[in-house]
């Protein structure tokens, strides 16, 4: 496995994502230690927190260096992650995820 | 028991004067997994070679174990009469737990407050990343399968096993920790406890109550 396939941000981190912008997750299944759970990979969520910079765990699990990725906390319904979701349209799960799995839409 | 089969055949293995020279197993005895053998071996390996002394490890392991729930409960309970330490968990939480004793170590925590409208519960879908600084190890049932896929799907039938019952026009927030963020729930004071101590109130504070998946009741409740 190319560890470097993993990394697929080349430019340095910006805050570009502020609360309130709606963004779809990559919906893509590289090789590696991915902090993505598949389960809202291709979901649009809101994004509700901006962290800053932390290191890449896609990198730091083999001991690479790289640029940080901004870290943001996502907001998704839980209607829009499962077809048959049970409770109230109102649920919620609340995920961390990284700039270069966000798409801005 | 699996290890029973083993033990049979090691006895025949044994000259049959011996039978009997050795205790039996004890039914306690630890079976140790592929990967707790290695992590057995790596231990040894990293003593023998000097990178770090037994009484360090040992160290390290009393520490670990000497860190409760009661360092959390002491962290909510100041929430829930200190209204300007509330403001500080909610806006810098490394920062205000720091403060009373427990700072967090290579993670940054985040409180989230349960109210009326509202109520969190904490998982890590992934692994078994949890605030361990302010509850000590995570319970077993936090770390498996079943509660970790269960929880971000079905949450409110998770939450009834335990015996929380969620009224729907209570929106349930699951925290799914995938990243460098540790959460913990400051669950909602219950009513008739106003007058009590911050010590008094700490010991009501349960461990479920800081993950989510219960409330905390006031005594005799």
């Amino acid at each position: 496995m190319s560890v470097a396939s993993v990394v697929t941000r080349n430019d340095p981190w910006t805050i570009d994502l502020a609360p309130g912008d709606l963004v779809r997750v990559r919906d893509d299944y590289p090789p590696g230690h991915i902090r993505t759970p598949v389960y809202v990979r291709g979901k649009v969520g809101r994004v509700t927190r901006c962290f800053g910079p932390f290191g890449n765990p896609e990198l730091l699990a083999y001991r690479l260096t790289g640029p940080k990725e901004e870290l943001y906390e996502v907001r998704f319904l839980q209607r829009d992650l499962w077809d048959d979701y049970a409770g109230p349209d109102k649920d919620t799960v609340d995920l961390d995820l990284y700039r270069h799995w966000l798409e801005k839409i | 028991m699996p290890h029973d089969h083993h033990d049979h055949d090691h006895d025949h293995e044994h000259d049959h004067a011996h039978e009997h020279a050795h205790a039996p197993p004890q039914p306690d005895d630890k079976v140790h997994s592929y990967y707790q053998m290695l992590g057995v071996a790596l231990k040894e390996l990293l003593v023998e070679k000097g990178v770090v002394t037994a009484d360090e490890v040992r160290a390290a392991i009393e520490k670990r174990d000497q860190t409760t729930p009661a360092h959390g409960a002491k962290v909510v309970a100041k929430s829930w009469v200190d209204p300007l330490f509330r403001i500080k968990l909610l806006m810098n939480a490394n920062q205000a737990v720091a403060e009373l004793g427990f700072p967090m170590t290579t993670t940054q925590l985040v409180a989230v407050e349960n109210d009326e409208s509202v109520h969190h519960v904490v998982v890590c879908t992934l692994c078994s990343c949890y605030p361990r600084e302010l509850l000590g190890l995570p319970p077993a049932w936090y770390k498996s399968r079943a509660y970790r896929a269960r929880i971000v799907s079905e949450p409110r039938a998770v939450l009834a096993e335990f015996g929380t019952h969620l009224p729907d026009d209570v929106e349930v927030r699951v925290h799914d920790s995938t990243a460098d963020m540790r959460y913990l729930v400051i669950p909602r004071q219950p009513a008739g406890t106003e007058g009590m101590s911050e010590v008094e109130l700490a010991a009501l504070i349960t461990r479920d109550s800081m993950i989510g998946v219960s409330d905390v009741s006031a005594p005799g409740a």
